[in-house]
């Protein structure tokens, strides 16, 4: 496994995965699953929970890490929405990452991006792992 | 209206226990499309060396986001949550959550300000054991968008 960064990863996102995180998260919020109240506050649509496109970093990042227990250190700001179209094929979100740092005791620095049509969802995306 | 700004500092009585349940770890990860067998089967988590099942990193979140509704559903502080969107989060783990934890959650104000119109409010969850061992702290940025003119 390289040590230059965290390949990019691409995941779909449909309706169905954001009703399926509602119920597993608790968060049901109804930006999340009602079409009428995401754009009653001025959104595009209905929108992922931001904590699902984290989930998908973190999906990525500990399988480049080699599990839950290798990561230290996670965190992410939400830079832009989501949104899901009422499609089968729903939209897609691509997560990669950089090696910033290998620290002396062997910790790794890395900064995490997620993307979705090009502009970035996720930014100052940031883990430290201790590699196994 | 502004957030209250003596929120910061406030700390709040832990919860009462959450108990980590092997089928809720299950339900999360596949909600999230994790298919590694150390989150669903406890075999496998044994062999990669966890007492249980392992939580993804972000499945803390269940925890602490309904733990800390006791800071941001508090009339005194004056949050509009049909404003409120999801700004920042951070996790600092000691280890990760695995299935038979009891966690108690405690629940700080770091930061309360505002800036461009909107309001920001920064909690932190302090997550121990039941027997005080230290698993993760979470921190959340919440961000009350102005009111449109």
């Amino acid at each position: 496994m390289s040590d230059t960064g965290l390949p990019p990863h691409t995941f779909t996102v449909t309706r169905a995965d954001l009703v399926r995180y509602c119920g597993a998260s608790g968060d049901f919020n109804p930006i999340h699953w009602s079409e009428r109240t995401a754009t009653d506050v001025g959104l595009p649509g209905v929108i992922a929970h931001g904590m699902y496109t984290m989930a998908l970093a973190g999906r990525a990042l500990t399988a480049w890490a080699g599990g839950s227990d290798a990561v230290v250190e996670f965190s992410v700001r939400f830079s832009r929405p989501v949104p899901v179209p009422d499609t089968d094929e729903g939209t897609e979100v691509v997560v990669s990452g950089t090696v910033k740092e290998v620290t002396e005791d062997g910790l790794t620095k890395i900064s995490l991006t997620a993307t979705c049509h090009g502009e970035k969802v996720l930014s100052l995306g940031q883990a430290i792992v201790r590699k196994r | 209206m502004p957030l209250d700004p003596s929120f910061v500092g406030r700390s709040w009585p832990p919860s009462d226990p959450y108990l980590v349940g092997r089928e809720k770890i299950r339900e999360f990860a596949r909600a999230i499309g994790a298919e590694d067998p150390e989150y669903h089967d406890p075999e496998a988590a044994r062999r990669a060396g966890y007492a249980d099942v392992v939580a993804p990193p972000t499945f803390p979140v269940v925890i602490t986001m309904s733990s800390s509704r006791q800071i941001i559903r508090d009339p005194e502080l004056g949050l509009d949550y049909s404003r409120v969107v999801h700004g920042d989060q951070k996790f600092a783990y000691e280890r990760p959550v695995v299935a038979g934890d009891a966690l108690v959650c405690q629940n700080f104000v770091d930061e309360v300000m505002q800036r461009g119109g909107h309001d920001f409010i920064t909690t932190r969850t302090e997550v121990r054991t039941e027997s005080g061992e230290r698993v993760l702290t979470a921190w959340a940025k919440l961000v009350q968008r102005g009111e449109d003119k």
